[in-house]
């Protein structure tokens, strides 16, 4: 086809994603967001179906059959993990700001710019050849596109003076693109609507194409799967395709091989900048997490699901034609003459390309300003963060650079190395680079005890095995160094062959790369990690990592690990500095407190500052702004501790605090309803003597008396409970003495002595000769006994009562039993008898009762060390006793003395 | 104007005072000393009004209320809540039970009777 007709379907292409993605930015900001739904999140996950797998796996399939699937069946078990590593990573992010792997990683350990440095280097490295991969897709595609029909091998890499070549001018479309909707807003914590929307829309224009292709070949050029099927079991090289053991060279299944690929790609689809962008930083809302994780398995299975008939298809369709099966799906369609489909193929493919492109650069240029650049102009002196003007368009600038910078950098490479292997080597090697990540990110996620030294030493471990077993052998194989180097090891050591460290063979390189670049990963971290403790700073960030969904489940606000001196107007230029005036002054409620000028800010306003800062800059370069203008104490790990501990004990304290609020308006309630009762009865008869002037003698004897016994019950109420809020403040006096408690009870009884005679009450007292003295207060234990004594007269039968009061020695306690032969205590109100306002018996009985005397008897033994309890069966009537502490007991004797 | 008026209150002494301002009206007067009995004097005397207490022991002033409105035989009886509390959510759900006025403890003699004689025409 001709050139400019393809040129000009991939720009038009193009221009459809800006429209998208303009669509969604206005939607946004009339705040009716495309992206704050389930299924454009798990749509825009579908970033990780690049022109790998557009075009590589069919290419992989042809060659060694379902082997393509362990890099899909990976990030389906990955998503079956997501509502808890993905989730944790989420809220990480989101609480603290953090906007990339690097920031991520760094943060956590103690934001560490030299961490976040070698996560951003390793993450440059390891990912240029998989954006020249995508280059490479592109210009292959066009290339095909354009070149004369059927079947025709793509022609040879860097035939083209590179003025001409369409990958150049892709490059740079795309870097526009990228500046356009990847670099908005500053803050990278704040989302990118346009781009998310393009990415989802870019999603489903692959999938649709793949799909179409598939169906093309199954249907249109044989008949069905079955068909297909078939045909490959006449062909000795395809029979196997489609079983497990395909590929791995001896015909088994390759258990080793298989593990490797599925931790690879679950590994990638958590750590590969472009899927922890899509998936961390522009998620909207964690619950949308729950519908990406069907709808992105869903989708890969989708997209997968033609695969193997297209592969076997193009090799059975071009049979021994040197066809690059890569080519396939292009190739079919071409080769046929469907035009429409071959563009639409075309235009699927670069979708998968240009997807990738865009989020890979958007999240590496943000790494590289925040870790790279920002931190080295920090140094600069002059540059500090003291000095004047506004950062705002400079760091803006920055990250527009670096996106240009990456795609050309991407393209020479693609220039110099393109075509050297089939795309899914190139993938593999990337996949391979990010899964170094794997230990100091997750582990940080989980294990308190993971250390910077740990995570530093772990990380360069790792990526240097990975040179070593990967990258290498990838330039040997390119003819840049020597291949006896791979084959024999330098200087011919055969124990250090870059793919066969220490004799270990019959691995593939991915596998044998994998397996010791995480065991030395993973063995630094963890030794280094437990060879020497951690610092504060990493105690600290150690702490609000791993305990994040704890904290979110308590609904507590997290400590703040900072103390020093801030003064808010400095916090305020820096933060208008960093964010411009607009957004930097938000932070700052009211201007008020910044007119004061000298005010300073608490540990949380700094904290908050910080991390505002830190969706800008990234969380090292803030620490390094922050601590720049404000005076700051070196924390020491004890300190961490102590403000952990006081964050603790402020929030049961604040609990505690709420509780005991509670309680006060429910007492208040309580004692206003116990008020009002004798009150209506006092006003209604008073009101109706008043109105009555000619009510008989009689009847007005009976309203006053009424009247005068309300009072007394008005004013004993309003004694009590002024009693009970004494004892309960702690504020009563106590005047403690050596008191007789056989005396007390004596008196006591001889006290009621008319009210029992006026009842016909008998009262029944077995006391011992004497008893031991017991240190009280021997008027409130007076009114202990008084209490429960008029309790038991109460509730007795009129005429026939009988009260049984038992004294008893004990080896440490005396012991005091009021027993009436009354009702008892219903089993429903058992468990209240001692709480305030709760009355038994009948109405009859009330007027006399507050129902505060049980709750301030027990609380007066409980003051004297002693404990009051009900009998649990008192064999018909009710049974209350208590017991005092006698002082020989030591315990006893420290209780007896708390006097005020 | 001489009608049947239940007194449902768990406070001897107030029901003293009840009992004789609607004496001196000259009604009937029946007294309950908890929901329960005043839901049986409902539905065996039908009594034009009723007195209601919103706090009493076994079936409060409210459910005695609702039960009630919710029995055809004696949906329409006439009900004035009293209660010691004040609160407007005690209010709200007074009247939402479906009593026909509310008045709160302690009460001014002369507008509860004004109150019932309204009640009653």
């Amino acid at each position: 086809m001709s050139a400019p007709l393809i040129l000009g379907l991939s720009f038009g292409y193009l221009l459809l994603l800006f429209a998208v993605a303009a669509i969604a930015e206005r939607r946004a900001a009339a705040g009716r967001s495309l992206i704050d739904n389930g299924l454009v999140y798990g749509l825009s996950l579908g970033v990780y179906c690049t022109a790998w797998t557009y075009f590589g796996s069919v290419g992989q399939a042809a060659k060694s059959g379902v082997w393509f699937l362990p890099t899909y069946l990976g990030p389906m078990l990955a998503m079956l993990l997501a509502g808890v590593v993905v989730l944790r990573m989420i809220r990480i992010a989101r609480t603290y700001r953090i906007t990339s792997i690097a920031d991520f990683i760094a943060s956590r350990y103690g934001k560490s710019p030299l961490l976040a440095a070698l996560v951003t280097l390793i993450t440059v490295v390891g990912i240029l050849p998989y954006i020249a991969l995508q280059l490479e897709a592109v210009s292959t595609g066009y290339a095909l596109m354009t070149a004369a029909p059927a079947g025709e091998a793509a022609p040879a890499y860097g035939a083209t003076a590179w003025w001409r070549d369409t990958a150049l001018y892709v490059a740079l479309a795309l870097a526009a693109f990228t500046i356009l909707f990847g670099t908005r807003h500053l803050d990278t914590a704040e989302r990118h609507e346009g781009m998310v929307a393009a990415i989802a829309f870019e999603s489903v224009v692959k999938l649709a194409a793949f799909l179409a292709v598939g169906v093309f070949v199954t249907w249109g050029l044989f008949a069905g799967p079955a068909d297909i099927w078939a045909r490959a079991q006449q062909v000795p090289e395809l029979r196997d395709l489609g079983r497990l053991g395909a590929g791995s060279g001896a015909g088994g299944f390759a258990h080793a091989q298989w593990f490797a690929m599925i931790l690879l790609a679950t590994l990638s689809v958590l750590l590969l900048p472009r899927q922890f962008q899509m998936m961390v930083v522009e998620c909207v809302d964690e619950r949308h997490l729950k519908r990406a994780a069907w709808v992105f398995p869903a989708y890969l299975f989708l997209i997968n699901l033609f695969v193997l008939p297209i592969a076997i298809g193009g090799e059975l369709y071009f049979g021994a034609a040197p066809v690059n099966a890569d080519t396939f799906v292009l190739l079919l369609p071409l080769a046929e003459g469907a035009r429409a489909l071959a563009l639409l193929v075309y235009v699927g493919g670069l979708s998968a390309a240009t997807a990738m492109l865009i989020v890979e650069t958007v999240a590496v240029s943000t790494m590289v300003c925040n870790d790279l650049v920002m931190p080295a102009l920090f140094r600069w002196r002059g540059f500090g963060a003291r000095a004047g003007g506004e950062l705002t368009g400079l760091l803006l600038n920055i990250r527009r650079v670096s996106i240009v910078a990456i795609l050309l950098l991407g393209y020479v490479y693609f220039r110099v190395a393109g075509g050297a292997h089939e795309l899914v080597s190139i993938g593999l090697i990337s996949f391979a680079a990010v899964a170094q990540f794997a230990p100091a990110l997750l582990g940080g996620m989980y294990w308190k005890g993971g250390t910077r030294l740990g995570a530093l030493g772990g990380l360069t471990g790792g990526f240097v095995v990975w040179a070593y077993t990967l990258m290498l052998p990838s330039f040997a194989r390119s003819g840049w160094i020597s291949a006896d180097f791979v084959a024999h090891g330098p200087w011919r050591l055969d124990l250090l062959a870059p793919e066969a460290l220490f004799g270990v063979a019959g691995l593939d390189n991915i596998t044998h790369a994998l397996f010791w670049s995480l065991l030395v990963n993973i063995g630094l971290y963890v030794g280094l990690s437990l060879w020497r403790a951690p610092g504060a700073r990493e105690t600290s960030q150690a702490l609000l990592f791993v305990d994040i969904m704890k904290r979110h489940h308590d609904g507590g606000e997290a400590p703040v690990f900072w103390r020093g001196r801030a003064r808010i107007a400095d916090l305020r230029a820096l933060s208008v500095r960093v964010l411009g005036t607009e957004r930097g002054g938000v932070l700052f409620a009211g201007g008020a407190e910044v007119a004061a000028g000298g005010a300073l800010a608490d540990a949380r306003l700094v904290d908050r500052v910080e991390r505002r800062l830190a969706g800008a800059v990234g969380s090292a370069s803030a620490r390094v702004l922050v601590a720049s203008v404000v005076e700051e104490e070196a924390l020491g790990l004890d300190d961490v501790i102590a403000i952990l501990h006081e964050a603790t004990e402020l929030r049961a304290a604040n609990e505690k605090l709420k509780s005991l609020d509670q309680l006060k308006d429910d007492f208040i309630s309580s004692v206003t309803h116990e008020l009002r009762t004798p009150l209506t009865s006092i006003r209604a008869l008073s009101e109706l003597m008043l109105d009555t002037p000619d009510m008989d003698d009689a009847q007005r004897d009976a309203f006053l008396r009424i009247v005068v016994a309300e009072s007394e019950r008005l004013s004993r109420l309003v004694n009590q409970v002024l009693d009970m809020a004494k004892l309960e403040s702690g504020q009563a006096e106590w005047q403690n003495s050596d008191v007789d408690l056989r005396a007390l009870i004596v008196s006591s009884i001889g006290a009621m002595g008319a009210l029992f005679a006026e009842r016909g009450t008998e009262v029944v007292a077995d006391l011992p000769a004497s008893v031991p003295p017991v240190r009280a207060d021997a008027d409130r234990l007076t009114q202990v006994l008084l209490n429960l004594l008029s309790n038991a007269a109460k509730f007795v039968p009129e005429g026939r009562g009988r009260i049984d009061v038992t004294l008893t020695v004990g080896a440490r306690h005396l012991e005091v039993r009021v027993r009436d032969n009354g009702p008892g205590v219903p089993p429903a109100d058992r468990a209240h008898v001692f709480d305030r306002f709760r009355q038994g018996g009948d109405a009859l009985t009330r007027p006399s009762g507050t129902g505060l005397g049980l709750p301030i008897s027990r609380r007066i033994v409980n003051h004297l060390g002693g404990e009051m309890w009900l009998e649990p069966d008192a064999g018909g009537g009710a049974c209350f006793g208590f017991r005092l502490p006698l002082p020989a007991a030591p315990e006893a004797a420290e209780a007896g003395r708390t006097e005020q | 104007m001489n009608a049947t008026v239940l007194i449902a209150d768990d406070e001897p002494n107030i029901v003293v005072s009840l009992e004789f301002m609607m004496k001196r009206e000259g009604h009937r007067v029946l007294v309950a000393r908890d929901g329960r009995e005043a839901l049986a004097l409902i539905r065996s005397e039908k009594p034009s009004l009723v007195l209601l207490d919103a706090t009493m022991p076994e079936l409060s002033g409210f459910d005695v209320c609702e039960a009630v409105r919710a029995d055809p035989g004696i949906a329409t009886t006439r009900i004035l809540m009293l209660t010691a509390k004040g609160r407007e959510t005690d209010v709200a759900r007074g009247l939402g039970a479906g009593a026909d006025a509310y008045v709160t403890k302690p009460f001014a003699t002369r507008e509860l009777l004004e109150r019932v004689r309204e009640m009653l025409t």
